[in-house]
């Protein structure tokens, strides 16, 4: 396998992508968005459960490929007791890191969200990347139209 | 595996595009039902073209316009001849398949399908044949209904009797599906359309790639494809009409040579086809899908047609070894379209594994969502054949999966 193929399908996100972590819906949901991928018709939802402008819950259900499933995996993890803006300055960390590479941001304070670096090759998945994380951006602001990554 | 009468290494001599290498391998390129690779002789009409006869058409009194004018002029012939066609008046150039449906919706279908009415399709077709029937309806208060597919990726004909109902206007069902391959039963469609005198438009984008198609015999009322598709020019396409039938059609967008003349109280509209190519067309287009059609016409609709069949079969074969792979679209008619899921793993994560071994495919939902839906996935991976591929092609792409397989495992 090429290195840059293994930067992006690292052991961790194809871990997380068969196994994905909060893939669920939020019992009681305070928040809610759905992402779509009109490239390839994936369909993501995430929900969330604020208790003032802390996140305490989020899940997140729909289809997508191995980059987006673990991307989303990976991005639940990360912001579980955050706050809001907390959670917004990460996402444009982690888009940073997708779209520039792991040389245009500090990669050690993104934790696991670091081996999402692999993914700055690949131009054409950098929106199977940020799909999950455009669409938390939705829910937070209590945007209540879908989120598209065109 | 060879085609008679056919030598896939001289075809491929002629498409400067297939020798590179991408990814550091040779290009294996199986996504011809997207766009299909332009001959040497296309290119090359299009730089003499540019460098000798360019000049705006039907207006010019000088020597340029005239050669333009003619090339133009004789571009529309080779489509009449490539189609079989009566008249070189029934064929309007237009951008592609796309723009030759709306044209039909926003003329032929404003005029004719009025409230209560329904407008007839089929659930594998891909977006530009269901968006501008479903504007249409939307806008008059029209019914879509919809022919079902079933499990192999046919058409359920005995549905269509009970589906074309008195308050049917039209019939508009693709000839060859981008996404499954199927070959849809059309003239036998189009003779129980016109038995309760329903126009039925075809969409041929993907047909006129693979098969020769004469649409006298097809007896339809409308046929679309597009340049780009035909290894022709991007931005050019054509609509076929029976004469009669674009002869009754109200005009499509207003402006320059559709006109005969123009004062500020009235207009009189051109004749057909120029009524429908407003405004400066894509001459250059025209003359780059003729240099298409001649180059087709030299290696034969007939030889191109064995060898898709024959690599076709291959490839179903070849496919269907690998552990884990399901074909989406198994007609007992097809053409050489490769539509399947691998297991587990995402069509987009198979497209980028196989990429990276040099081989192009198709991922996606290939603009025919409600047909995935049919066959219960997001998307698939899509592998599309030409004339100019061969059985190394597909070796490369089963090679390639087992990569997919080994990074999935």
């Amino acid at each position: 396998m090429s290195s840059d193929l293994q930067d992006l399908y690292q052991e961790v996100v194809l871990e997380h992508s068969k196994r994905p972590r909060n893939f669920r819906e939020v019992p009681d949901a305070n928040r809610q968005a759905e992402g779509y991928n009109p490239l390839c018709g994936d369909q993501l939802s995430v929900t969330l459960h604020m208790e003032g402008d802390v996140i305490r819950d989020i899940g997140f259900q729909g289809q997508g490929c191995a980059i987006s499933r673990a991307s989303a995996s990976l991005m639940t993890g990360a912001v579980k007791d955050r706050t809001l803006a907390e959670a917004v300055a990460l996402f444009e960390r982690v888009h940073t890191l997708v779209t520039e590479g792991p040389g245009a941001v500090d990669v050690e304070s993104l934790g696991k969200l670091a081996v999402l670096s692999g993914v700055s090759e690949f131009p054409a998945r950098v929106k199977c990347a940020s799909l999950a994380w455009h669409t938390l951006r939705a829910a937070l602001e209590g945007r209540s139209t879908s989120v598209s990554t065109e | 595996m060879s085609t008679p009468g056919f030598d896939v290494r001289r075809v491929r001599a002629d498409f400067p595009i297939l020798h590179q290498d991408v990814r550091g391998r040779p290009l294996v390129y199986l996504d011809s039902a997207a766009t299909g690779q332009k001959p040497q002789a296309v290119i090359d009409a299009l730089t003499r073209f540019y460098t000798h006869d360019n000049a705006n058409v039907h207006r010019g009194v000088h020597i340029l316009s005239e050669r333009a004018t003619q090339a133009y002029e004789d571009a529309r012939e080779s489509v009449r001849r490539f189609i079989n066609a009566r008249d070189a008046k029934e064929i309007v150039f237009v951008r592609g398949t796309t723009e030759a449906i709306n044209l039909v919706a926003s003329t032929y279908g404003r005029k004719h399908v009025g409230p209560g009415d329904e407008v007839l399709i089929s659930a594998m077709e891909h977006h530009s044949n269901i968006v501008p029937w479903q504007m249409v309806c939307d806008a008059v208060g029209a019914k879509l209904r919809v022919i079902p597919v079933d499990d192999r990726g046919e058409l359920v004909m005995g549905a269509v009797d009970a589906l074309l109902t008195e308050r049917t206007r039209i019939l508009a069902v693709t000839h060859v599906s981008n996404a499954l391959g199927t070959v849809n039963p059309v003239r036998e469609l189009v003779r129980m359309a016109h038995a309760k005198n329903i126009p039925v438009l075809l969409d041929g984008a993907q047909a006129v790639t693979h098969l020769p198609v004469d649409v006298q015999d097809l007896g339809c009322d409308f046929y679309a494809f597009s340049g780009h598709k035909l290894f022709g020019p991007t931005g050019i396409g054509v609509l076929y009409g029976r004469l009669d039938v674009l002869e009754a059609m109200p005009p499509y967008q207003g402006g320059g040579d559709m006109i005969l003349s123009v004062t500020m109280e009235k207009t009189v509209y051109n004749r057909v086809p120029h009524r429908f190519e407003a405004g400066t067309p894509d001459m250059a287009g025209a003359v780059g899908l003729a240099a298409a059609i001649h180059y087709l016409e030299s290696v034969g609709m007939a030889a191109i047609a064995a060898h898709d069949q024959a690599l076709l079969t291959y490839a179903t074969q070849a496919l269907s070894a690998v552990p884990g792979v399901s074909l989406v679209g198994t007609a007992s008619e097809k053409t050489g379209v490769l539509s399947f899921t691998l297991a587990d793993v995402h069509p987009h994560d198979v497209g980028t594994i196989l990429d990276r071994e040099g081989v192009c495919i198709r991922t996606g939902h290939h603009c025919a969502q409600p047909l995935m839906k049919r066959f219960g996935v997001a998307a698939t991976a899509r592998a599309s054949l030409a004339f100019y591929n061969t059985t190394e092609d597909v070796d490369a792409l089963v090679r390639g999966l087992h990569k997919v397989r080994e990074v999935f495992q």
